[in-house]
C-alpha cells in the first residue's frame, strides 16, 4: 500500500473538519470557561423564584461561582427550593445572603450571594436560610399605583 | 375512472415494494460495512470524492450565509439598541439549524447526486453483475465505501460551514459595520453551550449524512439500468434526501430543543 496525493488531500479535509469544530466548542461555545469540575451543593428556600431557570449562573460580587443544579416546589410548606452548585473553590459563610436579581432591565434573572460574617463555612447539603425573593415588576407597579393612590387627596390640601 | 384507481394503487404498491427494499438494502450495507472499514482506503477514496470536492462550495456558502446574516441581524437588532447580540444570533442559529440543514442540501445536489449517477451508471452498464460473476459482493465493494464515504464527510462539512459562517458573520458584524468586538465574541461565548447546542448540532449533522448516503446509494442501485432511468433516480436522490433532510430537522428539534 502506498501513500499517494489522495490521502494528503482527505488528511487535510479531517483536520480541517476537526479544526472547525474546535474553533466551534472553544471559540463560539464556552467550554474553555467551565472548567468548575468540582462542585458541592448547597440549597436555598425562596418565597417566588420569579422566571429562574436551571442552569442560571449563580455569582458572588458580580463572579460566577456556580451554577443553579435544580428547582422544586415543596408542596408541604409552599416554597421553591433551588439547588445551587458552588465552585468548590470558594467559601461563603453560613449566614450568606442569597438574592434573585435580573441582568440589566429585561435581562435573564441570576442569583446572587452576598457574604455574612459567620465564621463557619456552608458544607455541602447546608440550606442558605436568608434568602430574597425575585421582583416581580407586575406587583411592583400596582404597589405603587396603590400607593399614589392612597395619597393623592393629602397632597391637594 | 378505474384506471385512475388502478394507477394509484399501483404506485402505493410500488412505493411500499421500494420502502421494504430500502430497508432491507440498509441493513445488508450496515452487515457488510465491516470488510470495507477493513479496506480503508476505498473508503478515504470516497471520502476525497464527496468530502474534499464539496469543501469550496460549503466554505463559499457558508460565509455567505453567516455576512447575510450578519447584515440583516444588525438591521433587526439595532432597532433595539441591543447590536452586540449579532454574535449570539449568528452563531446560535448557524450551529442550531442552518449549518447541518443547509450544508446537508448542499451535500445532498453536490454528493448524493454523484454518487447515485456513478452507481446507476455502473449498473447499467453491467459492472455491477461483472463483480457478482467474479464472487466480489458489489454492495461490499461499490455501496457500503461510499455509504461510510458520505456518514464521515457530512459532519465534518457541517462543522466547516458553522465555523465559516460565524467568521462571515464577524467580518460584516465587527469589521464592515463596527460592533464592538469583545461584546460579540463575549455575548457569544457566554450563549452557546457545547453540550446543548454545538453537539445537538454535530447529532444532526450524522442524522443528515446518514440518511443523504443511504437514500443516494440506494438510488443508484435501484436505478433502472437506462440513460433516462439513472437521471431519473438522480433526480430523486436530491428530492428525496432535501425532503428527508427538513423532515428529519423539524423532529430533532422537536426533541432536542423543547426544554431551552
Amino acid at each position: 500500500m502506498s501513500r499517494s496525493a489522495l490521502d494528503l488531500w482527505v488528511g487535510f479535509f479531517v483536520a480541517a473538519g476537526f479544526a472547525a469544530l474546535l474553533f466551534l466548542a472553544l471559540k463560539v461555545g464556552n467550554l474553555s470557561a467551565v472548567n468548575m469540575s468540582d462542585t458541592y451543593t448547597v440549597k436555598a428556600r425562596f418565597d417566588n423564584i420569579g422566571g429562574l431557570k436551571v442552569r442560571a449562573p449563580v455569582k458572588s460580587a458580580g463572579v460566577v461561582v456556580g451554577r443553579i443544579e435544580s428547582i422544586r416546589f415543596d408542596p408541604t410548606e409552599y416554597f421553591a427550593e433551588v439547588a445551587l452548585a458552588l465552585d468548590e473553590r470558594y467559601r461563603f459563610p453560613r449566614d450568606t445572603f442569597a438574592t434573585i436579581n435580573t441582568s440589566g432591565l429585561l435581562g435573564e434573572q441570576y442569583i446572587s450571594l452576598e457574604p455574612g460574617g459567620d465564621a463557619k463555612m456552608l458544607e455541602a447539603g447546608n440550606v442558605i436560610k436568608k434568602t430574597q425573593s425575585a421582583v416581580v415588576l407586575e406587583k411592583l407597579i400596582g404597589q405603587f399605583l396603590f400607593n399614589k393612590a392612597a395619597e393623592g387627596p393629602e397632597q391637594k390640601k | 375512472m378505474l384506471e385512475l384507481v388502478r394507477s394509484l394503487g399501483r404506485r402505493v404498491d410500488d412505493g411500499v415494494w421500494r420502502l421494504g427494499f430500502a430497508a432491507r438494502f440498509f441493513v445488508v450495507t450496515l452487515a457488510l460495512s465491516g470488510s470495507a472499514l477493513r479496506r480503508f482506503p476505498l473508503v478515504v477514496r470516497e471520502i476525497y470524492f464527496t468530502g474534499v470536492l464539496s469543501l469550496i462550495i460549503i466554505v463559499v456558502s457558508g460565509l455567505f450565509v453567516g455576512m447575510v446574516l450578519g447584515l440583516q441581524g444588525y438591521d433587526t437588532l439595532q432597532r433595539y439598541g441591543s447590536e452586540e447580540a449579532l454574535g449570539v444570533l449568528v452563531s446560535l442559529s448557524l450551529v442550531r439549524e442552518l449549518g447541518p440543514v443547509v450544508a446537508g442540501l448542499l451535500f445532498a445536489s453536490r454528493a448524493g447526486s454523484a454518487i447515485t449517477a456513478e452507481i446507476g451508471l455502473m449498473k447499467a452498464t453491467e459492472q455491477l453483475s461483472a463483480m457478482e460473476m467474479m464472487a466480489v459482493n458489489p454492495i461490499a465493494r461499490v455501496v457500503a465505501p461510499r455509504f461510510w464515504g458520505g456518514v464521515i464527510s457530512m459532519p465534518l462539512l457541517a462543522a466547516m460551514f458553522s465555523a465559516m459562517g460565524v467568521f462571515g458573520g464577524y467580518l460584516v458584524g465587527v469589521v464592515l459595520i463596527g460592533v464592538d468586538e469583545g461584546q460579540f465574541w463575549s455575548q457569544m461565548q457566554s450563549a452557546v453551550d457545547f453540550r446543548e447546542d454545538i453537539l445537538n448540532g454535530v447529532i444532526k449533522s450524522v442524522v443528515f449524512g446518514v440518511a443523504v448516503s443511504v437514500i443516494a446509494v440506494f438510488e443508484g442501485y435501484d436505478a433502472p439500468p437506462t440513460a433516462e432511468g439513472v437521471s431519473g433516480a438522480t433526480t430523486r436522490t436530491v428530492v428525496t434526501s432535501s425532503l428527508a433532510i427538513l423532515a428529519l430537522d423539524f423532529m430533532l428539534t422537536a426533541f432536542m430543543f423543547r426544554g431551552a
